[in-house]
């Protein structure tokens, strides 16, 4: 399997998106338009305790008085947030307990996706939780879980069977008025994925999400909450697919992740919505926060491949809160066509002897624009912090953009920082490198790019690493490989 | 962006008029000011809000009144302010007091080159072509600061150097505050042209002789015509009432080289607006600087590399070393356009925190859009080396003087740099001075 780089370039500006089918399910959608019925009407859909009713009230009028922000290195054009539809789920029976009770078509759907729950269940020993449009509708491997007493299932389960958790903790790390998005989101969140690791546990099994956008006319507002008590570990990851369709899909989704003491979490995420066709007509809007909090030694890692939405927008953050904290950020954002990338990390220091690394990897080809932009922030009191950033981006024809802008904020002088960014596109003197040592031209350029990757891919989880791979061999690993 | 300081914008826009009985308003350029000032008006001053200028506020310094002209003429002898002239008796220096021209204090020429004011190089038709070709053609409309500074051109230097001549001397540059008002506003213009083949060094030094309040928001314009060198040096060791806003624009063609090295020691307030436009093959950029800073003072560099043609190179590296709630500022940016193919463009910020009261926000930015480059930044905080401190200890250096090692150790990049042995030697024992040492060599 070898390429020259044209072939390379090429394929990635043909690639076509698998996962662009629509499945006929049954579901209920509210009809378009945002006010504070829909909202009130979303809570009691879900029948929600009055304090959640409240919040998500209190959330929607923040949002009112907010401004849609434009400083990001991106173009679009903005959604207009009464042509969407808050709510939409497929039509269920009000209780499932088993897959056979899931709707066949939605089974298929998975099927299609490659991720046959059935299958999952039984040989990757994967627990997870899948939403399709904004709607939990299975969740695997619940009992194995519960023996352990780790807490995995939507958010709306949770709300009912866990309110104190959700109220300590919801909007505790991503307060309701924290951004333009993650304020809608707290308003209108239909649902997602709540997991809690009690104290001491180390989660047996990768637990996992999965998110897809059905129907037409939808934005997908999901929230995830992820709390991993003393001592606990937990692997998190997070997958996503949606029709191709021509318009513009929003997804705005929240993630909120706690780590106690001496606790760590790993969330790895493959997004691959749909990006928009060659011409960049339709694709999804990719608005997501991020941020998670990391206790005394606690240690918070997040891992990415971007290789979806027509526009990507995000940076998961951490916030180093605890003494001995560590943070991690491992990223590959491949964009292609017309995607638009402006993805990073923030990494706030307010521990002592806190540590974080920053990953960064971007690829762009075609007529794409991908922008790395991130913050170190290191306050008066976050004494001998360290923080390690590397951002390296790849172009592939002098029609894509590759963009850097870090933020580096110091106010402590026993911090040290190191920055470094290199933009190149495959060198000619690493290639003769490969060539002077007898392998050729192709198979030198497939080495230099899967080095290049590799890095951040190594860090998925095994049974995560299958899926990415294969998400990524429309787009660049596996085309050389 | 209207900003929330009314009264002096204001005042900046209503003097106008009185400007105007100043000038010639049958003067091409004239059309320039007007236009500027239209510009600033929409503007404003900047705020927080723009991106440019997120780590520094103008905001104390526009919310106070200042005069915009000296009271009269003051009298300053050579001897007050000799030490702050490079020893060369014999090189070419053009000498400001309160923004007004000291023909007593410099001495240009017209022999063979222009060295003078740009009063007079406006005023004399034999100009008049240079003037149209050049004046304000590299500033960008969309910079407020540089509007206001263009709206308000009346005085400054005037520098061309005609095909081919290189002369020996550096140029000096020298603008002086008395304090003949309490608090003044003064803004400066520089014209300089070297053209093709030419070379020229020149040093540039803004300096208040008591501690009154002054604010210069001084603008140079720079064009650097095929295979022309030019080197530029900016000292900022002003006494902690000035503030200087200094913009620097510098067209390069073909061949040529350009490297401006800024050395910020002093003032209260510094900001460095430095960009570089790209509008040949092959071109040369070199941007350096030293910042030492303490007691509150903040130092923002924001440069900007345009790489807009292939084959060019540019090559950035400052260091700061801060302490004592001083606040350092580096934001970085390089564009390299779609045709720039194989542009080289190094980017590095070193700093070091002697304190944890002073601060260091970066911003190393890179913006690319071509394929075949290569583009790199680096930027790092941290302290002196332990172990390197405790080494020098151990052969019995004191630890402030092992700390001034380690400290001309890391400047030391920068500092080689300098072309001109007299300004080096200066420049040494600024730093020395800065640290409080005698080391009794030079680097």
């Amino acid at each position: 399997m070898a390429y020259t780089e044209e072939e390379l370039k090429k394929q990635l500006e043909t690639k076509e998106y698998e996962y662009g089918f629509y499945t006929e399910i049954d579901s209920e959608t509210f009809p378009v338009g945002l006010n504070e019925e829909i909202v009130k009407a979303i809570s009691k859909k879900k029948n929600e305790p009055k304090w959640m009713t409240d919040w998500r009230l209190d959330a929607y009028s923040t949002w009112k008085s907010m401004e849609e922000p434009n400083w990001s290195n991106v173009k679009y054009e903005k959604p207009n947030f009464q042509d969407i539809s808050y709510y939409s789920a497929p039509k269920k029976k009000p209780d499932l307990k088993s897959l056979d009770d899931v709707d066949p078509e939605l089974l298929k759907t998975f099927d299609k996706l490659g991720i046959s729950i059935d299958e999952q269940k039984r040989l990757s020993g994967v627990a997870m939780d899948v939403v399709v449009d904004s709607v939990s509708v299975a969740t695997t491997f619940k009992d194995t879980l519960e023996e352990k007493g780790i807490i995995f299932c939507s958010i709306s389960e949770a709300i009912q069977n866990h309110p104190e958790l959700v109220r300590k903790y919801i909007g505790s790390v991503i307060p309701k008025k924290d951004n333009y998005y993650a304020a809608l989101n707290s308003a209108v969140f239909s649902d997602g994925s709540f997991c809690y690791i009690p104290k001491g546990v180390k989660c047996p099994m990768e637990l996992s999400t999965y998110f897809r956008i059905n129907q037409a006319g939808t934005g997908q507002f999901e929230r995830t909450l992820v709390i991993a008590d003393k001592s606990s570990y937990v692997s998190y990851l997070e997958g996503c697919t949606a029709p191709s369709r021509d318009e513009n899909q929003l997804h705005a989704a929240v993630v909120e992740l706690i780590a106690l003491d001496d606790a760590e979490i790993k969330y790895s995420t493959v997004q691959n919505w749909y990006p928009g066709d060659k011409k960049g007509k339709g694709g999804v809007y990719n608005f997501v926060t991020k941020r998670g909090i990391c206790h005394e030694r606690s240690k918070i890692s997040w891992t990415q491949v971007e290789t979806g939405s027509a526009v990507t927008w995000k940076y998961p953050s951490c916030i180093l809160k605890g003494n001995n904290s560590i943070g991690e950020f491992y990223s590959i954002a491949v964009t292609n066509n017309f995607q638009q990338a402006d993805t990073g990390t923030k990494m706030i220091h307010i521990g002592k002897n806190t540590k974080s690394t920053i990953i960064s990897k971007g690829i762009s080809a075609g007529k794409s624009q991908n922008s790395y932009r991130g913050l170190v922030q290191i306050s008066p009191f976050a004494k001998n912090a360290r923080n390690f950033s590397q951002c390296d981006s790849l172009l592939m024809g002098n029609k894509c953009g590759a963009h850097t802008f870090p933020y580096i904020e110091v106010q402590n002088k026993s911090a040290q920082i190191e920055h470094e960014a290199t933009t190149s596109k495959i060198g000619e003197d690493q290639i003769f490198y490969c060539n002077q040592r007898g392998i050729d031209t192709e198979k030198a350029i497939a080495l230099i790019v899967n080095g290049f990757s590799k890095e951040v891919l190594n860090k998925l989880p095994m049974e995560f690493a299958v899926e990415a791979q294969k998400l990524l061999e429309i787009s660049l690993e596996g085309s050389v490989g | 962006m209207k900003s929330h300081n009314m009264s002096f914008q204001e005042k900046l826009l209503d003097s106008f008029i009185a400007f105007e009985q100043d000038v010639d308003l049958l003067n091409p350029i004239h059309k320039d000011r007007k236009d500027a000032l239209k510009r600033f008006e929409e503007l404003g001053f900047p705020s927080k809000k723009d991106e440019s200028w997120k780590y520094t506020s103008l905001k104390s310094l526009v919310q106070k009144d200042y005069n915009l002209y000296a009271k009269s003429e003051t009298n300053v002898e050579l001897k007050d302010v000799k030490k702050y002239l490079l020893n060369d008796i014999d090189s070419f220096k053009i000498v400001f007091i309160d923004g007004v021209y000291s023909p007593f204090l410099s001495k240009t020429t017209h022999d063979g080159k222009d060295i003078c004011v740009l009063s007079a190089a406006l005023s004399k038709d034999k100009y008049k072509k240079r003037i149209k070709k050049y004046f304000n053609k590299v500033v960008p409309s969309a910079e407020s600061l540089a509007s206001l500074n263009t709206s308000y051109t009346k005085e400054g230097a005037y520098i061309y150097i005609p095909e081919g001549i290189c002369p020996e001397d550096p140029v000096q540059i020298m603008h002086f505050s008395t304090g003949s008002q309490n608090s003044i506003w003064l803004q400066p213009r520089n014209l300089i042209i070297a053209d093709k083949g030419s070379k020229i060094e020149i040093i540039e030094r803004h300096q208040s002789l008591k501690d009154h309040s002054v604010v210069t928001n001084s603008l140079t314009e720079i064009y650097a015509e095929r295979n022309a060198f030019v080197d530029y040096y900016k000292i900022q060791n002003d006494l902690k009432t000035s503030s200087l806003i200094d913009n620097t624009f510098i067209s390069q063609e073909r061949d040529s080289n350009v490297s401006v090295h800024t050395f910020s020691f002093g003032g209260k307030l510094t900001r460095n607006n430095l960009n570089f436009y790209h509008k040949g093959e092959n071109i040369q950029s070199t941007l350096k600087g030293i910042t030492i800073l303490e007691s509150n003072q903040h130092v923002d560099h924001n440069t900007l590399v345009n790489h807009a043609q292939p084959n060019c190179e540019s090559h950035q590296d400052y260091k700061g070393i801060f302490s004592d709630r001083s606040v350092g500022v580096f934001n970085g940016k390089i564009i390299v356009d779609k045709i720039a193919q194989k542009t080289n463009a190094f980017q590095q910020n070193n700093n070091i925190l002697i304190d944890n009261k002073s601060k260091v926000n970066t911003k190393p930015q890179l913006e690319i859009f071509a394929d075949d480059v290569k583009c790199s930044h680096g930027c790092t905080v941290g302290q002196l080396d332990k172990e390197a401190l405790f080494y020098l200890k151990t052969r019995g250096i004191p630890e402030k003087e092992a700390k001034a090692l380690l400290t001309y150790a890391f400047a030391n990049n920068v500092l080689e740099s300098v072309n001109i042995p007299n300004l080096k030697t200066r420049i040494n024992s600024l730093i020395a001075n800065k640290l409080g040492v005698n080391l009794g060599f030079d680097l």
